[in-house]
């Protein structure tokens, strides 16, 4: 909070950016698509933590040509090719599909190539790191905490069955598409941090997993191939697990690929509430070796089990 | 230095590093994502304030023990317009932290808020539909007709 | 006293400290279902005890005597009970998720633990202290 008090806008009008704006508008007003370009202000939120830890944030502004087409990140970029060279941003795919560049634009934590400026309907787009991630430089944030509370959910099959030496006996498992839909949702998490950013709890807990984590664990949980349940529930079963999620929805409100976080986390609660059915059955491994002894082992195993 | 290594000392590192954590500003921002956003804010606020008022109810009936006139000068503090109020206002939290809190009951027992399925353009997430928000305009409703009965009550001492 | 009996008493009182702040017994499921059960509970119990102030005209209900007579009645006052404990439970439980959530160093997370149920079974005990005098209460 104490940073945003000491705010100092500096404005990027140097003789060189005013020309090339001059020149692009120029160009534009002699072809046919005149009518779309106009131009927009671009407040980009600047920081250099790693370099300089007492760095004190400021926003920098930048004037931008868009089009009806044009996207946030369409739009750094352009400033950062014409105007600033040292605006730090991270992205890639330019498609969601990457989730490398989650900001918070207008105050909201989104994916920069899938917010189009047209639709955000304000002449002043604000830029900013994405909440609850240590600054490294400008839009860069560190992801560490976020992955490392991924990776404490297990978010890999566990099956100690599936553990096959011998690559000659290669099996898959048998799903029902029924069984695959039960975590498919959740399987198109592409960890751009967003849900993270928006929840409530991770703003103050650090030891919260986070929107993301907890819906893998329920991606895993509720997977016909993952056998490993008890031990799933009881990480997540702690004082700064699940149960520090208060259904404040605002992290599959701000899903940009449809995982609805908020869903995987009450389904998973509702597991461990004794409320859903949790007798999940495990799929079948199948064999893919010639002869069938593989399976009649496993068989055999199933029925000692079941004994 | 391997890449496991290094990736668990930026983790240590990193573990309790709180720059850029929304704090309280996060918590006390219910505008901008949505009516479950609202709900939370109001939930957790609401809760506070009838666990002070609690805590001084509880404190307010012992003056029972000491006879009438401690019980009486105890009562005189709410007989007051803004002592109306504030019993207004206990009656508007309980009922809505009330019909809220049960909706979240269901909510967090994953009920009401449909099932996976294949997401689909534009994404709209299946948990925050209409049908459990409704639990949260209905406690809003139910506030302001349990608000507007104890101010009759209140005002009119009958 | 031997050193070894002196030892593996503080290693005792120790082990108390820590079973009492963290509230080891309890997973926190179990207390998340004990904080859905006692607010549901308490939602029936505070209904029946405001439906009390309406029987009568609301001034009137609450003059001593009145207040007295209810507490005289032995079965009003077990209700009286369970709403302090009901509320004790879920409210004080509410205050350790929300500070528990506001920090997370270890000293924070005992002190908020011990903190809630010292508070707990401080407002329980002095409630009933109310409800036990008043219910012998003589009107003369």
């Amino acid at each position: 909070m104490k940073i945003f008090k000491k705010d100092k806008t500096k404005k990027i009008t140097n003789e060189r950016s005013l020309e090339i704006e001059r020149e692009r508008s120029n160009k534009s007003t002699s072809s046919s698509s005149s009518s779309n370009q106009k131009s927009k202000k671009l407040r980009i939120f600047r920081i250099n933590a790693v370099q300089n830890p007492n760095d004190v944030p400021h926003f920098d502004e930048f004037q931008v040509p868009v089009k009806r087409w044009t996207t946030v990140l369409d739009a750094l970029l352009d400033a950062k090719s014409y105007q600033d060279s040292s605006i730090g941003i991270r992205y890639s795919c330019r498609m969601a599909s990457c989730g490398s560049c989650g900001m918070k634009i207008n105050g909201i934590p989104r994916l920069a190539c899938y917010t189009k400026i047209s639709d955000l309907d304000t002449n002043t787009i604000t830029c900013e790191p994405l909440p609850n991630f240590p600054y490294i430089r400008d839009l860069v944030t560190d992801f560490s905490q976020f992955f490392a509370h991924h990776r404490s959910v297990m978010p890999f099959i566990q099956n100690k069955k599936a553990d096959i030496p011998d690559v000659n006996e290669l099996s898959e498992y048998e799903q029902s598409p029924q069984d695959l839909d039960k975590f498919l949702q959740f399987s198109y998490c592409i960890k751009c941090g967003l849900c993270y950013s928006a929840c409530p709890t991770v703003a103050t807990d650090l030891k919260f997993p986070g929107p993301q984590a907890l819906s893998q664990a329920y991606r895993y949980y509720a997977d016909s191939r993952d056998s490993d349940k008890s031990n799933r529930l009881k990480v997540i079963d702690t004082s700064h697990g699940i149960w520090r999620c208060h259904f404040a929805g605002s992290c599959s409100n701000v899903c940009p690929k449809g995982v609805d976080p908020a869903l995987g986390i009450q389904l998973l609660r509702s597991h461990l509430l004794g409320i859903s059915n949790s007798e999940k059955k495990i799929a079948k491994l199948q064999d893919r070796s010639n002869n069938n002894s593989y399976r009649e082992e496993l068989e055999e195993e199933e029925e000692e089990e079941e004994k | 230095m391997t890449s496991a290594t290094s990736a668990k000392r930026i983790d240590d590192n990193n573990k309790n590093d709180r720059t850029n954590r929304e704090g309280l500003r996060g918590w006390l921002n219910p505008l901008t994502y949505g009516w479950e956003r609202v709900s939370y804010w109001f939930q957790r606020l609401t809760g506070i304030f009838l666990l002070v008022y609690f805590i001084g109810h509880v404190y307010e009936t012992s003056s029972l023990v000491s006879g009438p006139d401690a019980w009486a000068a105890m009562l005189e503090l709410t007989q007051t317009v803004g002592g109306h109020l504030f019993l207004i206002l206990v009656i508007g939290a309980s009922t809505l932290h009330t019909v809220n809190g049960i909706r979240l009951i269901f909510t967090q027992s994953g009920q009401g808020l449909g099932k996976p399925g294949r997401p689909d353009y534009p994404y709209d997430p299946t948990s925050v539909n209409n049908k459990q928000r409704s639990g949260l305009w209905i406690a809003f409703i139910l506030a302001a007709v349990a608000m507007l009965y104890g101010a009759n009550v209140l005002f009119s001492g009958e | 006293m031997t050193s070894d009996s002196i030892k593996n008493n503080r290693n005792k009182n120790k082990n108390m400290t820590k079973w009492f702040s963290d509230i080891s017994f309890l997973r926190e499921s179990q207390i998340m279902k004990i904080h859905y059960i006692t607010g549901v509970g308490a939602l029936f119990v505070v209904a029946i005890h405001i439906m009390m102030r309406l029987i009568m005209p609301f001034n009137m209900s609450l003059e001593f005597e009145n207040v007295i007579l209810n507490y005289k009645n032995i079965f009003y006052a077990l209700l009286l009970e369970s709403i302090l404990v009901l509320i004790a439970i879920h409210g004080f439980n509410g205050l350790r998720v929300i500070l528990l959530e506001l920090r997370q160093t270890q000293i924070w997370e005992r002190g908020v633990n011990i903190l809630v149920i010292v508070a707990m079974i401080g407002i329980i005990a002095y409630g009933t202290r109310t409800i036990i005098i008043a219910n012998g209460f003589s009107l003369g």
